[in-house]
């Protein structure tokens, strides 16, 4: 019998036909996928690396609401001008706590995985506000509403309570304190600044927007923004110790 | 006088729906009341408000119909169902339209930025998911819907299968994209380009997936002819392969049942990889091989010639779906994704070119013998245009997909004209080609109302297509060389808003592509409009009835 002859069992059976293709689409996913949550590469623990505050965690909401990823990608890839350009190409930990991931797949702007602390708070809301005050050739849009918008220290510690679900670890302490972490990171003069920096090692505390009263969506973004890349010290990494 | 009766009862399907639906609308009008964010509100009470028409509408329309059911066959031949197929047809070119002109906006905002009028809801971020949406999966999923359900009775000689669940498939989907649209506006999205849908999106999605899928197999296995023909093996994996890639891509945990935000299950790298093997074969599957079925039936139909080689056909879809799977991590070159998962994916990419082109050659020689009608039927031409673009952005792609070429061809607009010659060239030309067949014959129509107009048509979009590819080649490989020249002294040349400075000429020639692109569409939706509404029927009568002169 021929292999035509043969193929007719897939051409006269739609239920077998149907398991054949189960099969082949299956096996290319689960080579490539697989391995992926069990590689020491990819699932390697970096120093520094720490879940989002409660507002960059409101920040990245918005980014992500906002369809920033459409044109800002957050990966540097290992190429001279890019690391040149940006820093120290990505690593796969510092993406790790993002659910889902942002890395993006065009450069209508500039590349964001390393822009914290490259620019100034008032920068940022000055260009977030009318990019082409700053940037006249730019063509992004302005975003003038997030200064209006105040975020809810209410409901951070349930979004936290999900990612959690999902995977990151946030301890009971964080997100009980989730929704006074929130206003003490955009409040220097608040008195819970030195319990929110024991919660969340390094992570800065300032005034992002310049104003006094609950953060708004802006102070949220550009703490988000101000954090980018910043949590490993590449001077002490050691990129040889999980060779990818 | 009392007449034979028979007794006349709602079946088992429209009473079921009827309470289901009935219970749901109840549901929503509880979830749009305790909803915890604005859109979640909007959702809930257009889902109530929909449930409550669906009640009436299955309501109404069995208080209309006569007390049996349309009878599967009518003297021995079967009585196909056009009703939810000409409803396919008439979304396809409303979204189309729509989708295609959402492209041009947003090409536009790109050339004039002001035109983003800071608003949340007209920004490039919202708008840009609501264009690919609606021309991937309103347009072009509609065309697939519909395509599909005609195909399949056709070839199988059998009535599709249900009464009311064709109706439930094509609705359900309709709505899901207007939940999934209006929710892009309102700033709803999981930001995993091509599934930013949010989790109730989502599942409303499952349900109405798995009722096309039930769909097709029943009147698949109702055939009455012995062999599944070539076009439904491509449907049947098209649909098969989006469920599974759809259950894959979008595990997500809501942060309450009364909002719209979840997170995804998946994070970082995993859900990486777990993103770009739904993305790329949702080109693969959604976009090649679902309308690969449409260029099996229609090209042969239209160019009255069989396929080429079914030989050819049976190693095309094989080979096909197997290499397609594995082609994703192309869209990662040079991330933290391992190297070997980028190797393979790129090996796979560049075997792909083979199958492809394989399915590119069974469909231009099935017009062996018949290559003369190119001159004298221009919807014959679309269908044999939109293979030819086919094979070149298949092409293309695998020549984009090795690592080098990819390491300056990715983040730039060169990726943006590869996805539209492929789009455009061949989802847009083959769709379009197929909805000019399509309506007459759902419609019992002679032909076309202009067989003119579809020549210009064909003529003003594909001189768009190619002002838009050729503006984003340039484009694309002039960014990615800027980004990496360097001067004599080593430094880099140019700061990056030099680079999009340069861009700015491209984006208005981009713009005035798509801009014809969405004259010809509109050149189009008039002569389906005219077809239906004044085109001559097809149905000869007897010619003992016809008056006597």
């Amino acid at each position: 019998m021929s292999f035509w002859t043969r193929h007719q069992i897939f051409e006269k059976n739609s239920i077998i036909l149907i398991v054949g293709i189960l099969l082949v689409i299956a096996i290319g996913g689960l080579v490539e996928i697989t391995p992926l949550f069990y590689l020491k590469s990819t699932i390697e623990k970096v120093d520094g690396v720490r879940p989002y505050t409660p507002l960059e965690l409101a920040g990245r909401n918005v980014y992500v609401r906002e369809g920033c990823y459409l044109c800002h990608s957050q990966m540097v890839r290992p190429l001279r001008d890019e690391v040149e350009r940006y820093g120290h190409f990505s690593l796969a930990a510092e993406s790790m706590y993002d659910h889902p991931f942002q890395w993006g797949s065009k450069r209508t702007g500039p590349d964001l995985a390393r822009v914290g602390a490259k620019y100034s708070d008032d920068w940022h809301v000055t260009h977030l506000t009318n990019p082409r005050a700053i940037v006249p050739q730019s063509v992004m849009p302005g975003y003038p509403f997030l200064s209006q918008t105040e975020v809810d220290p209410d409901t951070i510690a349930d979004h936290m309570r999900t990612l959690k679900a999902v995977g990151t670890p946030y301890t009971d302490d964080q997100i009980a304190n989730a929704g006074a972490d929130m206003k003490a990171q955009a409040d220097p003069d608040n008195s819970g600044g030195d319990a929110f920096n024991k919660r969340y090692a390094k992570a800065v505390v300032r005034n992002f927007d310049g104003k006094a009263g609950t953060p708004t969506e802006m102070d949220a973004l550009v703490a988000y923004l101000q954090m980018l890349g910043t949590l490993v010290d590449f001077k002490i990494y050691n990129e040889k110790a999980n060779l990818r | 006088m009392s007449q034979p009766s028979i007794s006349k009862s709602m079946t088992i399907g429209e009473s079921g729906l009827a309470v289901v639906f009935a219970v749901t609308a109840f549901l929503c009008v509880i979830a749009s009341a305790k909803a915890l964010d604005a859109p979640f509100a909007f959702h809930a009470a257009l889902s109530a408000a929909a449930s409550l028409a669906a009640v009436f509408v299955i309501v109404n329309r069995y208080l209309d119909r006569p007390a049996t059911l349309p009878p599967a066959e009518i003297n021995g031949r079967p009585n196909y169902n056009m009703g939810p197929i000409k409803f396919t047809a008439f979304m396809a070119m409303f979204w189309g339209i729509a989708g295609f002109l959402v492209g041009l906006i947003i090409a536009s905002q790109l050339a004039w930025p002001a035109l983003n009028f800071d608003l949340p809801w007209t920004s490039f971020g919202r708008l840009r998911p609501l264009h690919t949406s609606a021309v991937i999966f309103a347009f072009g999923g509609n065309v697939l819907i519909g395509t599909s359900f005609y195909v399949v009775q056709k070839s199988c000689r059998a009535r599709l299968a249900g009464d009311l669940a064709p109706w439930f498939v094509v609705v359900g989907y309709n709505f899901f994209i207007l939940i999934a649209g209006t929710g892009y506006l309102l700033g709803v999205t999981q930001s995993k380009e091509y599934a930013e849908p949010e989790w109730y999106a989502d599942l409303w999605l499952t349900i109405v997936w798995v009722a096309y899928l039930l769909v097709f197999l029943a009147t698949v296995i109702k055939r009455k002819e012995p062999h599944i023909f070539v076009a439904n093996w491509f449907y049947l994996a098209f649909i098969v392969t989006i469920a599974v890639l759809h259950l894959g891509n979008n595990p997500a945990l809501p942060v309450s049942v009364f909002g719209s935000k979840s997170y995804v299950a998946w994070g970082g790298i995993q859900d990486a990889m777990f993103q770009w093997w739904y993305g790329h074969n949702a080109v693969g599957f959604f976009l090649t091989a679902g309308f690969l079925a449409i260029m099996y039936y229609f090209i042969p139909k239209r160019a009255e010639r069989p396929i080429y080689s079914y030989r050819l056909s049976i190693i095309h879809f094989w080979a096909l779906i197997f290499l397609y799977i594995w082609a994703g991590p192309h869209h990662l070159h040079y991330t933290a994704l391992p190297d070997w998962t980028q190797t393979l994916g790129m090996t796979f990419s560049i075997m792909l070119w083979m199958p492809s082109w394989g399915g590119m050659i069974n469909g231009l020689m099935t017009l062996s013998g018949a290559w003369d009608k190119l001159r004298t039927d221009p919807v014959l031409r679309m269908l044999v245009v939109s293979v030819a673009f086919y094979g070149m952005s298949t092409f293309e792609g695998p020549m984009m997909s090795i690592k080098v070429v990819n390491s300056l061809s990715h983040y730039t607009d060169w990726t943006i004209g590869h996805v539209h010659s492929g789009a455009l060239g061949w989802v847009g030309f083959v769709s379009f080609g197929a909805l000019y067949c399509l309506v007459p014959w759902a419609w019992n129509r002679k032909g076309l109302y202009s067989l003119k107009l579809v020549n210009w048509h064909f003529w003003v979009a594909t001189l768009g297509i190619v002002l838009y590819i050729s503006a984003m080649w340039v484009s694309g490989i002039l960014q990615g060389l800027m980004w990496r020249a360097y001067t004599s002294l080593g430094f880099l040349e140019y700061s990056f808003i030099e680079t999009v400075e340069a861009m700015h000429p491209f984006y208005i020639i981009r713009a005035a592509g798509g801009g014809l692109f969405l004259i010809g569409s509109l050149i189009m939706a008039y002569n389906l409009w005219m077809t239906v509404r004044v085109g001559e029927a097809e149905v000869q009568m007897p010619v003992a009835l016809q008056p006597a002169e």
